[in-house]
């Protein structure tokens, strides 16, 4: 009995999570509907698809490696969640919000948020007119694809580099979410020229934002160092 | 350092870094990121015309931060409740 109520418990934080995932990051980074040309909407759209294909398989292939991490894959999803709905003032007079794929990118590899970051900016676009399903490709590819390559690639080698866990989670995830606006700048400036503008509007505002969800990452870390230290042994993290 | 005391510290840092724009421009509108963005791309391209409008807006701002509001407490309820139940586990092998 006891065991159903935990396994059950189990499921509903997973299902909680990622229905909670689907509402992330609701404004402030994302392209807004409609803003991109038609076959750049397309071409970011099909540059994304190898992503969500291989996300799928990464997501597979960790549960089978890890299955007791389940549980953490679920908080990946809700920290994405929380962080996305803290708009912050910053430094030049306007707000953004951090995107919180980093933890997940850390702990799951960069592929798996491919696949939650598309559940999210779907349910965005759909409920919250936040993004959009025209520039769903553009915005996948700088949150969920990019941001998180970058912030995976720093962990592995800060890593092999013998940093400190919790100095390389910080650097991966303000790392990753900076990276995902300045892809967002480049994206916006390729087309329509002044990428520097957009540097300003998206980057700037994001560093301290950066740095902020840097540190809660490792607010996270921490907690999992030492209390879930043989699932992230198990997901090769430590 | 115990762990609850590196992360009370980070998080007081992280609460110092949100709040000192505010402290340091009064003035300031504090807008959001993306309507600049917005507004930047009709300047540079001033014919351009979004080809595609958002299918459902939230009705009001109110609805929308309570939205926000949601998105948050739901976020932070499994999050808790994750931290919740691993902290728990390893606690039967003993503390540091």
């Amino acid at each position: 009995m006891k065991q159903t109520t935990v396994r059950t418990a189990r499921a509903m934080a997973l299902l909680i999570a990622l229905l909670g995932l689907t509402t992330m990051s609701a404004s402030a980074m994302h392209i807004a509907e409609g803003m991109l040309p038609v076959p750049w909407a397309i071409g970011w759209g099909a540059v994304c698809v190898p992503f969500v294909v291989a996300g799928f398989f990464a997501i597979k292939r960790k549960v089978e490696q890890a299955p007791r991490a389940k549980i953490l894959l679920a908080m990946c999803g809700a920290f994405a969640f929380v962080l996305s709905a803290l708009k912050l003032p910053s430094f030049n007079g306007s707000c953004s919000h951090p995107t919180g794929v980093g933890l997940g990118a850390i702990l799951f590899g960069p592929m798996t948020m491919a696949v939650l970051g598309l559940i999210v900016l779907l349910f965005q676009a759909l409920l919250l007119a936040h993004g959009g399903l025209t520039t769903l490709g553009a915005n996948l590819f700088s949150m969920a694809i990019a941001g998180p390559i970058l912030a995976w690639l720093v962990y592995q080698l800060l890593r092999k580099v013998k940093a400190p866990a919790a100095v390389a989670v910080f650097a991966a995830a303000a790392l990753g979410d900076l990276f995902t606006y300045v892809v967002t700048s480049v994206q916006l400036g390729v087309i329509n020229g002044g990428m520097v503008k957009f540097l300003a509007i998206f980057a700037v505002t994001q560093i301290p934002l950066a740095i902020a969800e840097g540190l809660l990452t490792v607010v996270i870390f921490n907690v999992l160092e030492k209390y879930s230290k043989d699932e992230l042994r198990q997901l090769a993290v430590l | 350092m115990k762990v609850w005391q590196k992360n009370l510290i980070l998080l007081l840092l992280v609460v110092v870094i949100a709040a000192v724009p505010l402290w340091l421009l009064p003035n300031a509108e504090f807008g959001g990121a993306d309507g600049q963005a917005e507004e930047a791309i009709t300047e540079l391209n001033p014919g351009y015309e979004p080809w595609f409008q958002p299918i459902l807006e939230p009705a009001s701002g109110e609805v929308e931060s309570l939205l926000f509001a949601l998105q948050a407490a739901i976020g932070a309820g499994v999050v808790g409740f994750v931290l919740g139940r691993i902290t728990k586990k390893s606690d039967r092998k003993g503390q540091d």
